[in-house]
């Protein structure tokens, strides 16, 4: 018996003199984020840190559905587990209020981040309430809602010609939604296994919401006044409405079965020979130029989200803020790696590997925007980009949009008025519940 | 009373040369137990308890505050939670009775004298020994309308099983069938062989015809052990998770537990989502409950 015990604790012993080894390696940072190409990609440039500093870098990732549940979990634990997580841009309200986030303002004016930044990545990754100067984040992955498009459908004279003389005028790459509806009804042939056109529909986070703003924004809709928490005659405006039925009959034009579509089933839209047109993230279009990933990337061409029918023109917005996590062990050396990364040079190489720098200065380059197809299309939309509510509780006015428009788009009863009625009053009723406004 | 249910120590035993006592000996092996239930289910409960009457939200510093019974009345007042429940009864009902008409049917044909009967028997488990993630990951497949092979197999062209608002919930329900009918075979498989032969000889010489003879013998011998089954697949389809979660997304289909998840792990309600599991848990107790006294009145006949 005292033998055993004895070879237990000298087990007990070594396991957690091997624990102490490991917490004693202090040149290490762990960045959290969602398992996707930029994330490799970010993992790259740790690694070019690693060379210069000897301070590892490790990104971990986990699946996108996990990514929120995961994140906050760690947090709501105070765990140190990350160091840093490249948090989405709604999480900023949740991770500022909460405590999770290392408040970021003295660093963000000393480095004059709001001049070196593009002005929506600040507003919409970096700051904490809406136009309170308060910092959170540092713009580290620009993203918005873009779209693909065949190429070769596009240009096949005999298509032009049909085109042209079904709806009298040329058939090219959208300019507004009216136009980006007729392609999609021209290309809509279920007889021939060809649709029209690829949107965001999945209901469970915020694949829907990111499709609708599309068409919102660019009808001249919002969501609501950001700074009064005001919903009533925004969400619910003739515009609101005209967009909302506007997303509807797109919906009628997609493939069969698009009822839980996000990033992949998009993508999938323009590598199976689905679709003509295909609403995705910049982010994702990477894939789509290569030949590997797409048997197609030859004859497949990029836009930015077109106008509406008043000339406006918007997009929403994907993307990502790094933050440091208020529970890490090593803030100082987490504040070190930041100051490199803002570096002019870094953010080159950054845009290099594939990443969606927000450095204005990049994104202006011609060398950036003769880099990809997609590049000139993304640096025009990272300039008109809108948002989704970035509160504590975003979370709950996601699930009450999915829970009022979902139906309505995939083909529930009601008016596009009644639908946004409803989800006025349950974001007011929200609002309300957390004092917000009123 | 107590002393009598321990089997007594074998003097010559090491543990006895220890010095270890019966009553040391049944301390060591139930302490520990009783000990993992209390810090890791009745503690958490009575916690949860006690956070569903609070405005409590794990993602944020700010402190709980005491709001009473407003969580169960917002709850109970909700229509959407209500639907939930009315599309988890539907789902329960559904996917029950398919389960024990297709299990017990399978057994009826399986408890004769075959060949390969036990390699078939085997065979027909298959299903559930998947896990709920991959039996969802490949139906969800098998459901496909551009390249499914359901569709292709029964020329349905682009039937949208999962798409479809009003169909997605019996497809959920059907695959839940296909994975968990076995369970229900098995279990009565059990009962079937257990029916003594001696009367079915007595209801042949009584020329008895079969449907009476199944219904007269067969089924209520079978009772007792097909309720018990009805009880774990019940309970198991009330906290359905995984499957629905997984195949589709349409809001008829989302079943109370999807909607407790999104609440708890997605929104950060934590009060709410502890109100709402307080719900659910008494719930399935009362449905389980009726189930017991039903159970205990086919046993007593």
């Amino acid at each position: 018996m005292r033998k055993t015990m004895t070879s237990l604790l000298a087990g007990i012993g070594l396991v957690l003199a091997c624990g102490t080894s490991v917490y004693a390696q202090e040149k290490e940072l762990t960045i959290f984020w969602a398992e996707w190409d930029p994330a490799n990609y970010l993992q790259e440039l740790g690694n070019e840190y690693e060379k210069e500093t000897g301070v590892k870098i490790t990104v971990e990732t986990t699946p996108w559905p996990d990514f929120q549940t995961k994140a906050f979990t760690e947090f709501n634990a105070h765990g140190d587990a990350y160091d840093m997580v490249v948090g989405d841009s709604q999480w900023l309200g949740a991770g500022s209020t909460g405590g999770h986030y290392v408040d970021l303002t003295d660093f963000f004016n000393k480095h004059k981040l709001g001049e070196v930044m593009a002005p929506a990545t600040v507003k919409y990754y970096a700051e904490y309430p809406g136009g309170s100067s308060k910092y959170w984040a540092i713009p580290l992955e620009g993203d918005a809602v873009g779209w693909s498009y065949r190429k070769d459908w596009f240009e096949d004279p005999k298509e032009k010609e049909a085109f042209k003389a079904k709806y009298g005028y040329d058939l090219d790459v959208p300019k507004d939604f009216k136009a980006l509806r007729d392609i999609a009804e021209f290309f809509h042939r279920p007889d021939q296994k060809r649709y029209g056109i690829a949107i965001y529909t999945d209901n469970s986070y915020d694949a829907m919401a990111m499709g609708f703003e599309n068409a919102l924004f660019s009808f001249g809709g919002e969501l609501g006044d950001y700074k009064t928490y005001k919903v009533d005659g925004f969400i619910n405006s003739d515009k609101a409405i005209a967009a909302l039925d506007a997303y509807k009959e797109l919906y009628t034009f997609t493939p069969p079965g698009w009822a839980k579509s996000f990033f992949v089933e998009d993508n999938q839209a323009i590598t199976e020979n689905l679709a003509a047109m295909s609403m995705n993230y910049f982010a994702f279009f990477p894939s789509l130029i290569n030949e590997a990933s797409n048997p197609n990337a030859k004859n497949t061409g990029f836009f930015a989200n077109p106008a509406g029918p008043d000339g406006d023109q918007f997009a929403a917005l994907g993307g990502q803020g790094i933050s440091i996590v208020s529970y890490s062990q090593k803030q100082e050396e987490a504040v070190k790696f930041l100051e490199w990364f803002i570096k002019d040079e870094t953010q080159k190489k950054w845009a290099a590997l594939g990443g969606y720098t927000c450095s204005a200065a990049v994104l202006k380059s011609e060398e950036f925007q003769n880099a990809t197809p997609y590049n000139k299309a993304f640096y025009e939309t990272m300039f008109k980009v809108k948002d989704f509510w970035a509160v504590p509780e975003y979370a709950e006015l996601l699930q009450q949009l999915n829970q009022r428009i979902y139906p309505y788009v995939i083909g529930g009863p009601g008016t596009a008025k009644e639908t946004l009625d409803a989800l006025a009053a349950d974001w007011n009723a929200t609002f309300k519940k957390y004092g917000r406004g009123q | 009373m107590a002393t009598t249910m321990i089997t007594t120590l074998d003097r010559s035993s090491r543990a006895a040369a220890r010095g270890l006592s019966d009553i040391s000996i049944r301390n060591l092996f139930i302490i520990p137990t009783i000990l993992f239930l209390i810090v890791f289910n009745i503690f958490p409960l009575i916690y949860s308890l006690g956070y569903s009457f609070t405005d409590f939200r794990a993602s944020t510093n700010a402190p709980a505050n005491f709001i009473g019974l407003q969580n169960y009345r917002d709850l109970l007042n909700d229509p959407y939670v209500w639907s939930n429940f009315a599309i988890t009864a539907k789902y329960v009902i559904i996917s029950v009775a398919g389960q024990l008409l297709v299990g017990f049917g399978v057994a009826m044909l399986l408890n004769r004298d075959i060949p390969l009967k036990g390699l078939l028997t085997t065979l027909l488990l298959l299903p559930m020994m998947l896990s709920m993630a991959v039996v969802g990951l490949f139906w969800k497949l098998l459901y496909d309308p551009s390249f499914g092979i359901i569709n292709y197999a029964l020329g349905l062209g682009t039937f949208e099983w999962l798409s479809d608002p009003n169909m997605a919930l019996y497809a959920v329900a059907l695959t839940d069938i296909w994975m968990w009918s076995p369970f229900v075979m098995l279990l009565s498989l059990a009962g079937l062989s257990a029916v003594p032969k001696h009367l079915y000889e007595a209801a042949a010489i009584d020329r008895a015809g079969p449907f009476y003879t199944f219904f007269r013998i067969t089924l209520p011998l079978v009772a007792p052990i097909l309720m018990i089954a009805v009880i774990f697949r019940t309970m198991e389809a009330f906290k359905t998770f995984d499957l629905a979660y997984i195949l589709t997304s349409q809001p008829t289909a989302e079943l109370i537990s999807i909607r407790l998840y999104k609440m708890a792990f997605q929104e950060w309600q934590t009060g709410r989502s502890c109100a709402m599991a307080y719900i659910v848990l008494i719930m399935v107790l009362a449905i389980t409950n009726i189930y017991v006294k039903y159970l205990n009145k086919v046993k007593e006949r």
